[in-house]
């Protein structure tokens, strides 16, 4: 069992390394260049537009738990080649060159932990890794997130970030999304809750299986989410898109969100409603 | 030449033949000597025949699944199925014309059969949205599922869909929300549900009404997690890559059989579906009817079990 520990400071300090002093981003949302250290601050959002930044698995953990601290799970599963697939590259190489890149074997990070003591079994998706696609590494992974919700009678909560199912797996992939939906069906029968939240982009596979079945749903403001992607839709009705056309507004706006949570309300929301879905056994 | 009505992946040699005959005029309007050239193209078409039909690749599978006289999902429920009533309408927005369903009964036994419809002309195409199904379609599919549950009716199902509507409509009712509670729902189903890809499989679009106790194809159906041309456009950045696509996803019968995702191919007549309808319909009966044996015996609780262990062990990795 591997242990994967990061306190919050912890993981603001290692960032501060990693970024030199002096350096700018750019926001995706309105332009502006602002001061790196800032944006770190403001956990990633910027502070004159409000624009999320997609930020990677690992801070999602030290913002949303309990000491930024997850058990991890199933670090070691790691994808095969099935199918042998190979388009201008081969699905090992991108395998090979996303793990370069994370650090992960695949895109999601699992385990257990506690968010205000309540514990829970929790999945966190990376967009890094390969667009955070669903293999069968990563669905997998979400079956036995979901197992151990079961097992240990807790809640469940996934956060999502994906394009959708990972086409380099062909059906295999596919079938990752029945997979997942049919553990949820007995998660549902224990009566344990589970808090889906939807983080820039949440489409596709992904969206169409466990991203949407939580019995809450939470999701940043201005996240991407749907079924299609916005192209393939405007290619299909040969028309342009509404403004604000499948984002986490007009998911609400059409009844398929609960919370659109700002990231720095992100944790008390998620406390809240597991507090309001679920009862701590007084001898747990 | 061939005349009328040509499979899909004829069309290279249609079009092979038409340059061999344009060859041949210019070469008498022009009274040009192109024997040799004529010759040589004439042999390059005898290759392509013979390469064609003696082994049929996975993007030509995706045409014949694909070909317009293909037999549909209501051609299936009108062979092999009597006294079929049509049930409508998910009782929330709209009937879904994409989706039919509704009780019928299979050598007299009452049963649910449902799937996707696609239309044969330009008005029906249109009126069938070619087999893209809205979330009302998913809606009113569960909608009649649950209903065979409550009756103690088995579950018939056909897939045949170039995948779930990408419309703005589709979006604004919650098409990702309606496939993913079908999946959800469907695990609890108290009753068999038998399930065949008769001719495209595409993505969510299929596996919406697409988890059950046992999956078939027909010899020459595709399923995949997303359509050739899809994949293509975002892989190979365009989508005339799409029997690439089709190659390297393994999407036929035989490959999904191979990677133990399906229980069963179900034989086509010879050249495929369309040449013989009702020799076609008989054997998808006759697999339909065995696979109801075979599940008769078992207790709700049985199935749901059994179900939740089929899906739950499918995946490739390393630990
Ligand atoms: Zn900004």
């Amino acid at each position: 069992m591997d242990w994967f520990r990061k306190s919050k400071d912890g993981l603001v300090s290692q960032q501060k390394k990693e970024i030199p002093d002096g350096l700018w981003t750019k926001c995706k949302g309105c332009g502006e260049v602002i001061y790196s250290k800032i944006l770190e601050e403001q956990l990633w959002v910027c502070p004159n537009c409000n624009y999320h930044f997609r930020i990677n698995a690992t801070k999602i953990i030290s913002l949303l738990l309990d000491d930024g601290q997850l058990e991890t799970y199933d670090d070691n599963l790691s994808s095969l080649d099935p199918l042998s697939f190979r388009d201008s590259k081969k699905y090992t190489d991108r395998i090979k060159a996303s793990q370069q890149k994370t650090g992960m074997k695949d895109g999601l990070i699992s385990g257990l932990g506690t968010i205000d003591g309540l514990p829970v079994s929790f999945a966190v998706m990376d967009f890094a890794f390969m667009g955070g696609s669903m293999g069968s590494v990563v669905g997998e992974k979400i079956a036995r997130t979901i197992e151990r919700a079961i097992e240990r009678e807790i809640p469940l909560v996934i956060v999502s970030c994906s394009g959708g199912a990972r086409m380099q797996e062909g059906i295999l992939s596919l079938m990752q999304m029945a997979k997942t939906s049919a553990l949820l069906a007995v998660l549902a029968k224990k009566k344990m809750p589970y808090i889906s939240i939807l983080t820039n982009p949440t489409t596709a596979g992904v969206m169409a299986s466990y991203a949407s079945l939580g019995d809450i749903i939470i999701a940043e403001p201005k996240a991407l989410l749907g079924f299609a992607g916005p192209r393939v839709i405007q290619q299909t009705i040969g028309q342009d898109l509404p403004e604000g056309f499948q984002s986490s507004e007009f998911f609400m706006e059409h009844g398929f969100l609960d919370v659109i949570s700002e990231r720095k309300d992100l944790r008390r929301n998620l406390s809240l409603c597991l507090q309001y879905t679920y009862d701590k056994p007084v001898n747990g | 030449m061939i005349d009328g009505p040509y499979l899909e992946f004829e069309k290279p040699i249609m079009e092979l033949q038409k340059k061999i005959s344009d060859m041949k005029e210019f070469s008498r309007v022009e009274d040009i000597e192109l024997d040799s050239e004529i010759k040589s193209m004439e042999g390059k078409l005898k290759k392509m025949q013979d390469s064609i039909f003696a082994k049929l690749t996975r993007w030509q599978r995706v045409q014949l699944a694909r070909h317009p006289k293909r037999p549909y999902t209501l051609d299936y429920i009108d062979l092999i199925t009597t006294d079929f009533v049509e049930l409508h309408g998910d009782r929330c927005f709209a009937d879904d014309n994409a989706m039919v369903g509704g009780f019928a009964k299979l050598d007299g036994r009452p049963v649910l059969i449902l799937g996707q419809q696609k239309g044969r002309n330009t008005k029906s195409k249109l009126y069938r949205n070619f087999g893209m199904a809205n979330p009302e379609g998913y809606r009113k599919a569960l909608r009649l599922m649950q209903m065979a549950s409550k009756f103690n009716r088995p579950i018939i199902i056909l897939i045949d869909t170039p995948g779930a509507f990408p419309g703005i409509g589709a979006e604004e009712r919650g098409q990702a929300e309606s496939i993913a509670r079908n999946l959800r729902e469907m695990t609890n189903l108290e009753v068999p549900i038998i399930i065949t890809i008769i001719g495209e499989g595409a993505s969510g679009g299929a596996l919406g009404i697409g988890l059950g106790d046992r999956v078939f194809m027909l010899e020459n159906s595709w399923y995949s997690v997303i359509s050739p041309e899809g994949c293509a456009a975002i892989l190979w950045r365009d989508a005339a890559k799409a029997p690439d696509a089709a190659e390297a996803l393994k999407l036929t019968a035989p490959d999904v059989d191979k990677l133990d995702l399906i229980d069963g191919i179900i034989p086509e007549p010879e050249c495929g579906a369309h040449m013989d309808p009702s020799l076609a319909a008989e054997k998808l009966k006759k697999q339909i009817l065995i696979a109801l044996d075979e599940l008769d015996p078992m207790t709700p609780e049985e199935l749901i079990l059994h179900r939740i262990e089929k899906y739950r062990k499918m995946g490739v990795y390393t630990t």
